[in-house]
């Protein structure tokens, strides 16, 4: 009981991080059809912002109490406003001269992009794995066998206030309605008035700053970062945003726990070789039973 | 198939000089041709993990190297000739290790190889030295199997059989530990040796693996493997990888409020383990090659020579690359002939020479024998010297003997 407890907890920390990766992906493919590659690569530089922006707050900052607080707030808001500027830019020259090209043009300049912050990425930060920075002590918290830490309720509290802060941002702005609009349908949206290009920018904004966010968490939890962390999570990330139902922002959500849990299931099993491999697996059944994920609504392709 | 295959290096040769031109050479041997025959610098290759997650070891192995190579030079060389170290960086991968070793040997046409630390990068080129019939010396690597590759395959420390063997004594016997668990590093050919000599020898002691769970070099998340070890309340924790795993392992461990120590080998080796691990390694133990602090003079004026020319206090993988490189040379001085199959003769009849690591003679099974192991301590943020295990004279024919 308390070793599945202890699981659970793992699990969902590790979860709630790919469902904020999975909702970037997800409202990007919402909006455009476009499976935006780059986006574990986001994820990256925002650990990357994070790890500069807390290196040298821990070398010139001294700050106790509330402040180490407004210290870390301050390093998030930087990661998240720097994630923001590269989503933006990327959507603006990498896509949005092809957004009349055949859908494939698209996808392969999203690989495109992820290699080039890949390898990018190597060559400005260094291939070497970094080590994040302590702005702020770390506390065991044991009730009862099971342990956690005050980062990783930290990870959680964080996850569910930047979900719910989306939620209200698709379902009760004006700004969210036209957002949902343009993923109806483009076209007849644009006609009626909807600033098309403004709501994709703002898409890849808001996608690319809650990048940002699970990056710095990401590094809280696990503190080793490097410039090709994107990649297996950004994966994770894209196929718990297809279990949930692409283009389904509750569904990203409970797709990235889904899959967090599983991992970590797995993990703790005999098989914790095939952790990576189990997501994959995953993938494969959905496309195999249920193409349109769990929340998704199926339809037909129009010939 | 052997002509395609020489018709294959000779495009591969033709194309490389060609096209990039080898960014290191200055002067001596020229590319292609055997430097030796050329009466310039003597070309030595080195290979090592200058970046990546592994990038402490191949750092100060590096350095380690050019300070011995300077040395010998400032000395008169060997016969008058001046060594010349080209280096290569693997990023700690195999494949790469592979791609240095092949352009180190059939384009810049070195005359003897130095490396790697880590056991698969080591296994990955010794094939090569061995079929271009180029010696082969590792300094650090402790897996049994990359001297068995062939006869032009060296190494200047300790075996894993043997390494695995007194870490598992030392646990059972120093220590008291009846139930432990083993967290290996399944991508990793050094951690699945040491996983293989440690339960073996664990268990004949009497002593009893509760848990046995696997990751893989650079995971971030060891939280469930280590709540599964934890439900089986070992008493130690064997982790026979990498210091970057082992630090973070160490961390999580701890945010589950598990206290066991840790214990684990000489992949543990690094300036990062601690800076990493931080508190959380306090009471955690390795096997280490050589202890910096040593009173012994040969140990005493290696550290401060590193120390006045590095900044920094040498690690067990300076300690060894240093003598591997002074073996080499030691070796260099007394090949009849500048080739290969003289040179592997000479480097084979080394005997007792005087190493920081201890004194050195290659065994018929081309690796080092008798040498001894210190077990080293992490308390207070700090290493600590915990044993020295002198080489028992079984333990020494027993590694000479396979």
């Amino acid at each position: 009981m308390q070793l599945i407890l202890q699981i659970l907890l793992n699990g969902i920390a590790l979860g709630a991080i790919y469902a904020l990766i999975a909702l970037g992906y997800t409202m990007v493919y919402g909006i455009l059809k476009l499976i935006n590659f780059a986006h574990g690569d986001v994820f990256m530089i925002g650990a990357f912002v994070g790890f500069y922006a807390g290196g040298w707050a821990a070398a010139h900052l001294h700050e106790q109490g509330m402040m180490q607080w407004a210290a870390a707030g301050g390093i998030m808001l930087l990661s998240m406003v720097a994630c923001a500027l590269l989503g933006f830019t990327i959507e603006r020259v990498a896509y949005r001269p092809l957004r009349k090209a055949p859908r494939i043009a698209s996808l392969i300049t999203a690989i495109g992009v992820s290699f080039f912050l890949e390898y990018g990425g190597q060559f400005v930060f260094g291939p070497d794995p970094k080590f994040f920075p302590t702005i702020i002590e770390k506390h065991l918290i044991q009730i009862d066998g099971t342990a956690t830490t005050n980062y990783q309720l930290i990870v959680l509290a964080l996850a569910v206030v930047f979900m719910a802060i989306l939620q209200y941002i698709v379902y009760r702005t004006k700004f969210g309605r036209a957002m949902r609009a343009v993923s109806f349908n483009f076209e007849t949206a644009s006609l009626m008035g909807i600033p098309v290009d403004r709501v994709i920018s703002l898409t890849f904004i808001i996608g690319s700053a809650l990048a940002a966010v699970a990056g710095i968490l990401y590094g809280l939890l696990y503190s080793r970062i490097d410039p090709l962390m994107g990649i297996l999570p950004g994966l994770k990330a894209f196929i718990a945003a297809v279990l949930g139902g692409i283009g389904n922002v509750p569904g990203a959500v409970l797709g990235g726990l889904v899959i967090g849990l599983v991992e970590s299931f797995v993990a703790a099993s005999r098989f914790s070789n095939y952790r990576d491999a189990i997501a994959f697996l995953i993938l494969i059944a959905i496309l195999m039973f249920r193409p349109s994920g769990l929340f998704g609504k199926y339809e037909a392709e129009k010939v | 198939m052997r002509r395609n295959f020489l018709k294959f290096l000779t495009i591969i040769l033709a194309v490389g000089l060609a096209g990039c031109p080898p960014k290191n050479e200055a002067g001596g041997g020229g590319g292609g041709g055997n430097a030796a025959n050329t009466g310039g610098d003597i070309l030595i290759g080195e290979y090592g993990s200058l970046t990546g997650s592994q990038a402490t070891f191949g750092q100060s192995t590096h350095n380690a190297i050019m300070m011995a190579m300077d040395e010998i030079n400032a000395s008169g060389g060997i016969n008058g000739r001046k060594i010349k170290v080209l280096t290569e960086d693997d990023q700690s991968k195999q494949e790469e290790a592979a791609n240095a070793v092949t352009k180190l040997i059939s384009q810049n046409g070195v005359l003897a190889i130095l490396g790697e630390v880590a056991s698969s990068c080591s296994l990955a080129a010794a094939p090569i030295c061995q079929s271009n019939k180029v010696p082969m010396i590792t300094p650090s690597s402790t897996n049994p199997e990359i001297t068995k590759k062939g006869d032009y395959i060296f190494r200047t420390c300790f075996t894993d059989d043997y390494q695995g063997e007194n870490i598992a004594r030392f646990a059972a016997t120093q220590l008291n530990v009846k139930r432990a668990a083993i967290l290996t590093d399944v991508k990793n050919d050094y951690s699945t040796g040491l996983t293989t000599t440690i339960t073996r020898v664990f268990t004949s002691l009497g002593g009893q693996i509760v848990a046995n769970a696997s990751y893989s070099n650079g995971d971030s998340d060891f939280r469930s493997q280590l709540t599964a070890v934890r439900a089986k309340n070992p008493e130690a924790i064997f982790v026979p990888g990498y210091y970057g795993d082992v630090a973070q392992i160490a961390i999580q461990s701890r945010d589950l409020g598990m206290k066991q120590p840790l214990l684990g080998g000489d992949g543990w080796e690094s300036p990062k383990l601690i800076e990493i691990g931080d508190g959380s390694l306090n009471g955690s133990m390795y096997t280490n090659h050589y202890f910096y602090a040593d009173p012994n003079p040969i140990v005493r004026t290696f550290v401060q020579k590193y120390k006045d020319r590095y900044g920094a206090i040498p690690d067990g993988m300076a300690a060894l690359g240093y003598d591997a490189a002074r073996v080499l040379a030691d070796a260099l001085k007394r090949a009849k002939k500048l080739d290969g199959p003289s040179l592997r003769d000479a480097i084979a009849q080394t005997r007792n020479f005087q190493g920081v690591t201890g004194t050195i003679t290659i065994g018929p099974d081309r690796n080092a024998v008798g040498k001894k192991i210190i077990v080293e301590e992490v308390k207070n943020g700090q290493l600590a010297l915990r044993a020295v295990i002198q080489p028992t004279n079984t333990t020494a024919t027993a590694t000479a003997a396979q």
